[in-house]
């Protein structure tokens, strides 16, 4: 009862201490995300998905990003408490990106911009 | 008296649940989270890195295509080597995989697994550095340099952090290299393993958000025709690197 109250406690990161892949599942995610880059490469040479190119790199880019991220730096098997961490630099990193582009589009509103001489 | 003995179990399990060497042995004071300092301090410095390299992406995002805008040559398009850079980007990304396979190696107590993936790891990554350090050479005989416009800058600033950030991993690579073949990493040691497995994954996916960012996502007048320059581009990749192994000094 108290041993089953210990292990319920933080589940999350209990499990993850003894549920990493195999070597066999991580060559899996190597291998796709080589596959993954090759795409990437191939369809910048495509000049008929041009129109789509930003926003299908921006796919590929962010699931090779969470691949890496959940299996082989184990943040899918670890503590929330880690991912909670790098998920509020990641949003913190998007806001400072966002507000210079919206400080750069709004130029001259919110502050002038100084003059010419 | 059953709290007294929760706490008890709680606490043990709390401190050794992240040592992750598969023993349950733990080599840190229990700590209020359950959780262990050095692991939890490398997770911040990697957010506040985090942070570093997101505001040096959206400085160059923000100042990419001003160099075409104001008319200061050489630009972006005109110099990039996807099929080089892509090389680049594959052996950075199998050193995530051996550098992973090391840790799961000394994680189950093989030293000798250990010692080939953490060596594969390092040279890997000493690879990765090397070809930016050519692609940085071609650059500069190509006209671009760290005051040669507003591109060269922010590009020049960002890789380069990035290739530091990649040196300093193999050298901490090394040192756990050398630091198991002395003998002084034992199985309960693999959170150190861990940490600099960490590091090293990190600086991966940050190469992951450049390579797509700064050299696949195309600019204002960017590479019209790639089609008809695909085929080029393998012979390309081929002479560079006959280029490349003609500059080895041996």
């Amino acid at each position: 009862m108290v041993e089953h109250a210990a292990h319920g406690h933080e589940e999350p990161a209990h499990e993850g201490a003894h549920a990493h892949p195999t070597d066999l599942t991580y060559v899996r995610i190597a291998i796709v995300l080589a596959i993954i880059t090759l795409v990437e490469v191939v369809i910048w040479y495509i000049p008929t998905v041009r129109s789509v190119l930003v926003p299908a790199l921006l796919v590929l880019s962010v699931a090779k990003f969470l691949m890496v991220v959940g299996f082989f730096m184990h943040l899918r098997f670890d503590s929330r408490l880690y991912r909670f961490m790098f998920a509020a630099g990641l949003v913190v990193t998007l806001g400072v990106y966002l507000a210079l582009l919206a400080m750069l589009w709004t130029r001259g509103f919110w502050f002038p911009l100084p003059t010419t001489p | 008296m059953a709290t007294a003995i929760d706490l008890q179990v709680q606490t043990a399990h709390g401190a050794g649940h992240d040592s992750h060497d598969g023993h349950g042995h733990s080599d840190h004071p229990p700590t209020s989270t359950g959780l262990n300092s050095r692991k939890m301090l490398m997770w911040l410095f990697l957010t506040s890195d985090c942070m570093f390299f997101g505001t040096l992406i959206a400085t160059y995002m923000t100042y990419r295509a001003r160099s075409i805008e104001i008319g200061t040559p050489p630009y972006p398009n005109e110099i990039f080597d996807i099929p080089y850079t892509s090389v680049s980007a594959f052996v950075l990304l199998m050193s995530s995989l051996t550098m992973v396979l090391a840790l799961a190696a000394i994680q189950r107590g093989n030293h000798r697994g250990l010692r080939i993936w953490i060596s594969a790891t390092a040279l890997l990554g000493a690879i990765f550095v090397g070809g930016q350090f050519f692609e940085f050479t071609e650059f500069t005989h190509e006209g671009l340099g760290l005051s040669s416009n507003i591109f060269g800058s922010s590009f020049f600033v960002l890789t380069g952090f990035h290739g530091a950030h990649v040196t300093i991993g193999v050298a901490w690579l090394l040192s756990i290299l050398f630091l198991s073949l002395r003998g002084g990493l034992p199985p309960e040691k693999a959170l150190d393993v861990e940490i600099a497995g960490l590091y090293w994954h990190f600086v991966d996916i940050v190469w992951i958000v450049i390579f797509t960012l700064v050299y696949l996502v195309p600019y204002a007048n960017g590479p019209e025709g790639a089609a008809e320059a695909a085929p080029e581009a393998f012979v390309r990749l081929l002479t560079v690197g006959e280029r490349f192994l003609a500059e080895l000094p041996f």
